[in-house]
């Protein structure tokens, strides 16, 4: 190890007064560990502060391509977005079925999707549509979170919809349509 | 033990010149968490940060920066300085109106992020949010010739309407793919 070398000149011969050589040499450990201290330092900020991007499509608003490409009502899954952190489901169309009030989070909505995945492909044949209508209250949070649940169970068709009148009253019957923060 | 220290900061240097500096953002935003592992992109890029209500547009890359903020001020009546465009180039993200960006440029970097930016307008009147999102495409397409994609950093609970805003301006330019910007999540489970 490299160290400083503070050994005496030796005997002065002759009473002759010489400077005391010096060893050039320095004690480099601290210089070397502060040095390892920042490079683990920036290797961690490098690569965990490196934000992910989402790819979202929406669907085309334009006029001309409205409506296309009916969907099955018993292949089409919609999520309620409410506010309390809260989604309502239902299967078809609005009303016909009662909808169900769950949660985000591995055992409410991710369940939800891979079992209503699985029944659709096996009644159908065909895979399933989600349709997500965020209502007015819901948070952006929420619509990130199950737009990552459908990432995550592999249901490569959805669409993220407006709300209707109707289905927000389902939402306010549920007590999913307030201001609270 | 000097090859030892030679090599720590030559990798001490490297890191320090390839980490990016930080941005701070003009609101504090909390990114939602998701389990997307897709970095995003570090050229050619803009965000939209929503947050508090507010709409702030950031545009990656100086020249692109410069051009936009050209294009924009003819739209608008607005000539800037060279000064005031260099100055405008090295900020990441701002929420100003088009009518106050005099007085934003002629700021300390101190006092702008001292400054209640007020967001940019997104109402259809003045419809500035619409054309700075169109200009900086513009932009990239004569510059660099690639398509911009657009990012929306979103704060987490931030009102949906908000957001729908948002999306709406980006859909009124035809443009219905877009990046939301999320962070890693701890625990996800795959």
């Amino acid at each position: 190890m490299a160290e400083l070398d503070t050994s005496g000149g030796g005997k002065h011969k002759g009473g002759k007064v010489r400077s005391k050589k010096q060893s050039t040499r320095i004690d480099l450990t601290a210089m070397v560990d502060l040095a390892f201290l920042l490079i683990t330092f920036f290797i961690m900020t490098t690569t965990l502060a490196k934000p992910k991007a989402m790819d979202l499509a929406m669907p085309d608003k334009d006029e001309k391509t409205k409506d296309q490409l009916p969907v099955a009502a018993s292949r089409s899954l919609t999520l309620l977005l409410g506010s309390n952190d809260k989604l309502e489901w239902y299967i078809g169309e609005p009303g016909k079925s009662a909808p169900e009030v769950i949660g985000y989070g591995p055992d409410g909505l991710r369940k939800l999707l891979v079992e209503k995945s699985k029944d659709v492909m096996a009644k159908t044949g065909k895979a399933i549509f989600v349709v997500v209508k965020p209502s007015d209250k819901s948070k952006y949070k929420n619509m990130v979170s199950v737009l990552d649940e459908i990432n995550i169970t592999n249901i490569t068709m959805y669409g993220i919809v407006d709300i209707t009148a109707p289905e927000i009253e389902l939402l306010k019957r549920e007590n999913l349509y307030s201001d609270n923060k | 033990m000097t090859a030892m220290c030679d090599v720590a900061f030559l990798l001490l240097t490297f890191f320090i010149l390839t980490a990016k500096p930080r941005t701070d953002d003009p609101v504090p935003i909390d990114v939602p968490r998701s389990s997307i592992q897709v970095p995003v992109p570090d050229e050619n890029f803009a965000t939209i940060t929503v947050g508090h209500n507010k709409a702030f547009f950031g545009i990656e890359g100086t020249d692109l920066r410069r051009e936009t903020l050209e294009q924009v001020g003819a739209i608008y009546k607005q000539t800037f300085t060279p000064e005031e465009l260099k100055k405008f180039s090295g900020i990441e993200s701002f929420g100003v109106p088009i009518a106050n960006m005099h007085q934003f440029l002629s700021l300390s970097s101190e006092q702008q992020r001292q400054y209640a930016q007020p967001g940019i307008p997104r109402d259809s009147v003045s419809n500035e949010l619409f054309n700075w999102i169109r200009e900086a495409r513009k932009a990239t397409a004569s510059l660099h010739n690639v398509q911009m994609r657009i990012a929306i950093k979103g704060d987490s609970k931030e009102e949906y309407p908000v957001i729908k805003d948002v999306v709406g301006i980006l859909q009124k330019q035809k443009l219905n793919k877009f990046s939301l910007i999320t962070s890693v999540s701890g625990g996800a489970k795959k």
